[in-house]
């Protein structure tokens, strides 16, 4: 469930919205953001928790460098927020922990 | 032995990539370039072509300079594909590339790599916590998203960049708390020295002070010499409060976004995989490959512009790929020297002041120890969780170098494959057994030299997939 507050759009020029899902909530974002921009939209931090110590972390640098927006879309886990592109109807989920080897998203560490 | 498909395939989409890409269309030479992101500009002009934000007031005419770029480019009709990693280079400048889960293998006579400049890490206690971010990350997303953090809003570090980031904050309205400058306060004096260099592009030193002015005038408290920076979380999931020293005194305050940097560092990652020579550079604190005066690196047939090549910053990064592909058209036959070196002496007069500057920005900005060679209890590679002490402890029990490191403590062998923790990795253990940077060395960066699912390294050999379009 997004919880922290959402980062705010600022008046722009872009016309094409879409609808994603975080954490199976609706958001409308535009429609060149990243993952990770819908996640920061949608106030979802944190975005993850590490493998090593399950703490909490979220989108760092966003140019591709530091790999903390790692989350899981439509099912797939490790991807890499800031490069990838939103569409109309992805389903991005917190990536709680390692991937799970065995296909099935992410599992919980808790 | 295949016939490679191009005579030039560039490798990053930024000021370096772009300016490279139009002199190679000039100059004849059957060119590709390769862009990790989906839009065309690098970091500097990112979304360029979109510009969703509103109010060009807000990011400055500097940043709609990149439009006359990619329009130049955009004209010059090379094979450009965007959203396309490279993840593996063979000795002979075969490139394994992946767009969209599908590989593919491309051939060329020579290779330019031009992949720009990352954030400088800036580790310090609580820098791992949601709610702290680089200058970069929210410069970015005024940029491709017109969109802007949450407040209360801290900015913390050194570094133009930094300033920047605060006066295009405050243009768009968002209110900015403070501006905590970590800069150590012996640099302005160590800097004065370099100020005949500076003073030969006073108009880079006016925007700076310009920058300044803006900054006093938006009402943004500016407090320098601020030490001891602290991110930490009252509710264990956010950033909540920050802690630092100012003027002797221990401070404390409310903040939901803290913006750090310190700086920009060459984006080392391909030309280390590369295994070309680098050098540690001392003014920098940095490695930077080793290049002649055309860009071409330690091993024949590949260059390097921009800042990739080592840090003067966007207009330069334009003029050292041009210099690149004045090289190559050289050795390729393409012009002969005489008409290689008329061609390029404009350009080296374009880029001299950007040099000449440099020095004095180098110390003006140097960042403090602590972000070097962070304390015990801090936190430095990202992905799996180690910490300067362990390092120390590791240097102390014999590791001498980043490559026994990951033996030891697993530092750099996560997910981000050591591009945020490489450079404090080498300063910490360096700094531990008293040895130079260089001596220690960094990691060896192995293919893929980007993760990569099996689906993506498979579709390489499945002959139904076409190896070149």
């Amino acid at each position: 469930m997004p919880n922290a507050s959402p980062f705010e759009r600022l008046p722009n020029r872009s016309r094409a919205q879409v609808t994603v899902f975080v954490e199976d909530e609706p958001v409308e974002v535009c429609a060149h953001d990243s993952a990770a921009a819908a996640v920061l939209a949608a106030g979802l931090l944190p975005s993850r928790t590490t493998p090593a110590d399950a703490s909490p972390r979220a989108p760092y640098c966003l140019m591709g460098v530091c790999f903390e927006c790692l989350i899981e879309i439509d099912g797939a886990p490790n991807q890499q927020g800031c490069m990838i592109p939103v569409r109309d109807g992805m389903r991005i989920r917190r990536q709680c922990g390692a991937r799970d080897m065995h296909g099935e998203g992410a599992h919980d560490h808790a | 032995m295949t016939t490679p498909d191009y005579d030039l395939i560039i490798i990053g989409a930024g000021p370096a990539g772009m300016a490279a890409a139009e002199e190679a269309h000039r100059q004849g030479l059957r060119c590709a370039l390769l862009d990790e992101q989906e839009e065309a500009g690098g970091q500097i002009y990112r979304a360029i072509g979109r510009a969703p934000l509103a109010d060009e007031r807000i990011l400055g005419q500097d940043y709609y300079h990149g439009r006359d770029l990619l329009e130049a480019f955009e004209r010059s009709g090379v094979d450009y594909r965007p959203g396309t990693t490279v993840w593996g280079i063979e000795d002979d400048l075969s490139l394994d590339v992946s767009r969209e889960g599908v590989s593919q293998r491309l051939r060329t006579r020579r290779l330019l790599v031009a992949t720009g400049a990352q954030e400088r890490p800036v580790p310090f206690p609580g820098w791992t916590l949601p709610g702290v971010m680089t200058g970069g990350a929210a410069q970015i997303l005024l940029k491709s998203s017109a969109m802007a953090p949450p407040g209360p809003i801290v900015l913390a570090g050194s570094g133009p960049l930094l300033l920047l980031v605060a006066a295009q904050l405050a243009r768009a309205g968002v209110r900015v708390e403070a501006l905590l400058d970590t800069s150590p306060r012996g640099n302005w004096r160590r800097a004065a020295r370099h100020l005949p260099g500076a003073l030969k592009n006073p108009s880079l030193l006016a925007k700076g002070l310009g920058l300044l002015r803006e900054i006093r005038r938006a009402g943004i408290p500016h407090l320098k010499g601020v030490d001891g920076l602290e991110a930490f979380s009252r509710d264990g999931e956010r950033l909540t409060h920050l802690r630092y020293r100012q003027a002797g005194e221990s401070r404390e305050r409310e903040c939901r976004t803290l913006l750090v940097h310190q700086g920009v560092v060459p984006n080392v990652q391909l030309t280390r995989a590369l295994e070309l020579a680098h050098d540690w550079d001392e003014a920098q604190q940095c490695w930077r490959p080793r290049l002649d005066a055309w860009g071409e690196t330690s091993r024949p047939g590949v260059f390097v512009a921009g800042d990739s090549g080592g840090i003067a910053g966007a207009q330069a990064a334009e003029e050292s790929g041009r210099l690149a592909v004045l090289g190559i058209a050289g050795q390729l036959g393409r012009v002969n020297t005489e008409a290689r070196d008329r061609l390029a002496a404009p350009v080296r007069a374009r880029l001299a002041p950007h040099l000449a500057i440099r020095p004095f920005l180098d110390v003006l900005y140097r960042p403090a120890r602590r972000f070097l060679v962070p304390e015990d209890d801090t936190v430095v590679c990202r992905c799996e969780e180690v910490t300067a002490g362990e390092l120390r402890r590791i240097a102390d029990a014999g590791c001498r170098g980043p490559n026994q490191a990951k033996a030891f403590c697993r530092a750099g062998m996560g997910p981000c494959q050591g591009r945020l923790c490489g450079l404090t990795v080498s300063q910490v253990i360096a700094d531990q057994c008293n040895e130079p940077v260089a001596a220690v060395g960094y990691y060896h960066i192995r293919p893929p030299i980007k993760p990569l699912s099996l689906g993506e390294l498979a579709s390489l050999s499945d002959p139904d997939t076409p190896t070149r379009n």
